[in-house]
């Protein structure tokens, strides 16, 4: 019972802050509505850190003598789990918002390589990869890596085109959107070689991050997978469930899912977000967070603080 | 009563020529495990042993406030490196250390990675604010920052596939176990001490008040304990009783509100610090510091008494440290149990480890800087905060982008309203 309370705080912890900002975005119309979600968001921290002290409260009273020893053991398993779980979740989430695209290529990825990895070691494996998981090979490693950064690149053109897939979800509605894409999908062309038939190629400036993901994708996210087999292997157990026939649980398909997503958000916030949205992002901020006055009073002080940056450079 | 590990000290060690390991004396106590300290004959010879170490203690602590923001993180910095030492070699085993060199190197780069993490994010604003003078150094600062995260991350996979290269067959639940611990230990370590360091740039007061209120609690609950202790309060821990623990509550609050009063008025603990340098602050401290003054009725000898807003909110946080802050103090004891260790390590005498010290303060200190960020900023800052976050995240065309959508905005509102 302590196990899942702790999940349902994590999970309102790690939801809360994703989707408080859209939450407010949805209930603007009501106004009581709008002053209950925001006092909520405000003391959203608050409402977590006690949610979790009570819970550290209650392990604390349900200690009994001679089994110590095993329920720390429980606790911090319980919050290793937890954390690795909810922390490529929050993950996932926050790049789905940020549009289906930034979720989609990447799972997309470490799918095709795995699928790679299986034919291209079916065919030509000969050589093991690493002692951890015997059945892995040097030939579908590699052949992998190939197949997952050239289909990074095509997908990434494909999936491109899709105002769905491309644009950032600002609320909680699901109706369809429609928005300005930004440069990254914006095609640009290229002239080719005159001895191609094709007379020039169009690329998505996106195609080249894809790249970086598909790289990514093939050399460092299977040392997720490695990391689940050795885990298997230390605790001796066959598969983490049984959910899925032929494969194991849900914890085996997922493994190198997660490396990838947190990857993924952390590239995209880091290298694509800059270039566009963080003019619109910090407007959002004071539109949402501060009252009309504050926001009268910070269009004062910004003005002041500009024009004397102006008089300084001239 | 109170147990060893968690008394009359203060919890915040300090320098390092106190290192003398633990001798015949607190031995002899624990020895009685179950006996109240009330009934022990030692006690005045282990009190001195405690009183000596909690006067240097406190001094050294004093000192380091005095000196400011940046010798306090400094401080904080230590005692981390000192705890996260003293956690890893717990549940290290020496026989399968043999076999694996350099895996004890993975977890100072871990603890590495985790230090550039946290203190990147906390101080990034401050490094920025600092070296605003020197046009290269700051492009190249904020660069740092901008990929911050994925230096972190990029950082914490080498450490991942490395980990993973090093696997030994038959070895493999060991460092798997280890691993895990790892990750545990930094996370309570960081977590605490980053919400540490971000309550000290908020202004020393918001470091300084929470610590020694749980300072004080450990010694109102020991002295309590001394002379009137006699029911037991918890089997994790013997030696604490329910009338030290009351006596200790109530000493604790009351000294809240009074601490306040007497911390509120200096400016040097009240300002938050918005750059790097170790000179003097000068600042408005804020309506929470501002004194009121409320009539007393006519049968006290006191006309009026002067009482700073910041003083209630004092209340709020001496109710924690007394009623929470000791379930730090419990789980250590509890984990001590099951792992059979008598105490984290031994560079204090009469308390054990830094760790010993510190059990309490880390749940404090997250309370009090989570306490801060929902109830106190709110309140005054928040207009500062996001212009400071225009001013050094946006470049000039953006701000007066920025400037110019916002006018816009207020506009639309001011129509819309009228």
């Amino acid at each position: 019972m302590l196990n899942w309370h702790f999940f349902f705080t994590a999970m309102l912890f790690v939801y809360g802050r994703i989707l408080s900002q859209r939450l407010v975005n949805t209930v603007t119309s009501d106004k009581f509505l709008y002053q209950f979600v925001s006092s909520l968001i405000k003391y959203h921290m608050v409402i977590c850190y006690f949610l979790y002290i009570s819970g550290f409260v209650w392990f604390i009273l349900t200690l009994k003598k001679k089994m110590y020893k095993y329920q720390f053991s429980q606790y911090a398993w319980t919050h290793m789990i937890l954390i690795v779980v909810f922390a490529q979740s929050s993950f996932t989430v926050a790049s789905i918002f940020e549009g289906i695209f930034w979720f989609l290529l990447p799972a997309s990825l470490i799918v095709i390589n795995d699928i790679a990895a299986y034919i291209f070691g079916f065919f030509f494996g000969r050589t093991p990869l690493i002692k951890l998981s015997p059945k892995k090979t040097w030939e579908g490693f590699i052949g992998a890596s190939v197949a997952t950064i050239t289909s990074a690149f095509v997908l990434a053109n494909i999936m491109g085109r899709f105002q769905w897939l491309t644009c950032p979800r600002k609320d909680l509605a699901t109706g369809w959107l429609h928005c300005d894409p930004g440069p990254l999908f914006k095609p640009e062309s290229f002239p080719l070689p005159g001895w191609l038939p094709w007379k020039e190629i169009t690329i998505l400036p996106v195609q080249w991050h894809a790249l970086c993901l598909g790289l990514f994708a093939s050399i460092i996210a299977p040392f997720g997978g490695f990391f689940a087999s050795g885990f298997k292997r230390a605790f001796k157990i066959k598969d983490f469930g049984d959910s899925i026939p032929g494969h194991g649980g849900i914890t085996d398909r997922m493994d190198c899912q997660m490396v990838m997503a947190v990857f993924a958000y952390i590239y995209h916030q880091s290298f694509i977000v800059p270039q566009s949205f963080r003019v619109e992002m910090i407007l959002e901020q004071i539109l949402t967070t501060l009252t009309y006055e504050e926001q009268k009073a910070l269009y004062m002080k910004l003005g002041e603080i500009l024009q004397e940056r102006l008089f300084g450079q001239s | 009563m109170q147990s060893e590990n968690n008394t009359s000290a203060p919890t915040t060690p300090r320098l390092r020529h106190r290192r003398r390991s633990n001798e015949a004396i607190p031995d002899a106590t624990k020895a009685n495990g179950s006996h109240l300290l009330v009934h022990d004959r030692n006690k005045y010879k282990s009190f001195l042993v405690r009183a000596y170490s909690t006067v240097w203690m406190i001094a050294g602590f004093v000192l380091i406030v005095y000196m400011g923001h940046l010798y306090i993180t400094a401080m904080v910095v230590v005692i981390q490196i000192f705890m996260a030492r003293e956690l890893f070699n717990l549940l290290r085993k020496a026989h399968e250390e043999r076999d694996l060199p350099g895996f004890r190197m993975l977890n100072w780069h871990f603890f590495f990675t985790a230090m550039l993490f946290v203190y990147g994010r906390i101080l990034s604003q401050r490094l920025v604010n600092t070296v605003t003078s020197d046009k290269f150094l700051y492009q190249f600062v904020s660069s740092l920052i901008k990929y911050h995260m994925v230096i972190c991350y990029f950082l914490y996979i080498s450490g991942f596939v490395w980990f993973i290269l090093t696997l030994k067959k038959k070895m493999y639940k060991y460092q798997f176990s280890q691993y895990a611990w790892t990750h545990m230990i930094l996370i309570v370590v960081f977590a605490q001490s980053s919400f540490t360091v971000a309550s000290i740039f908020e202004g020393i007061f918001w470091f300084l008040l929470p610590a020694s209120l749980i300072v004080i609690n450990d010694i109102a609950a020991y002295i309590f304990g001394f002379f009137f202790g006699r029911t037991p309060l918890i089997k994790l821990s013997p030696k604490k009783t329910w009338e030290g623990f009351i006596g200790a509550s109530v000493a604790t609050i009351t000294s809240a509100f009074v601490l306040a009063n007497i911390m509120g008025r200096f400016q040097w603990l009240t300002c938050p610090r918005k750059d790097l340098a170790t000179g003097w602050l000068h600042c408005d401290p804020g309506p929470l510091f501002k004194p009121e003054s409320f009539p007393l009725p006519g049968w006290l000898p006191w006309k009026e008494i002067t009482i700073l807003p910041v003083q209630w909110h004092a209340l709020c946080l001496g109710l924690f440290a007394s009623i929470i802050a000791p379930f730090g103090g419990f789980f250590a004891s509890g984990f001590k149990r099951a792992f059979k260790i008598k105490d984290f390590g031994d560079s204090i005498p009469g308390h054990g480890g830094i760790t010993d010290r510190m059990d309490c303060q880390m749940v404090m200190a997250v309370f009090a800087y989570i306490y801060h960020q929902s109830f106190i900023v709110p309140q005054s800052f928040r207009v500062e905060m996001i212009l400071e976050q225009i001013l050094t995240t946006l470049t000039y065309e953006e701000q007066k982008a920025l400037y110019m959508k916002l006018g816009e905005i207020l506009q639309e509102r001011l129509f819309g309203q009228s």
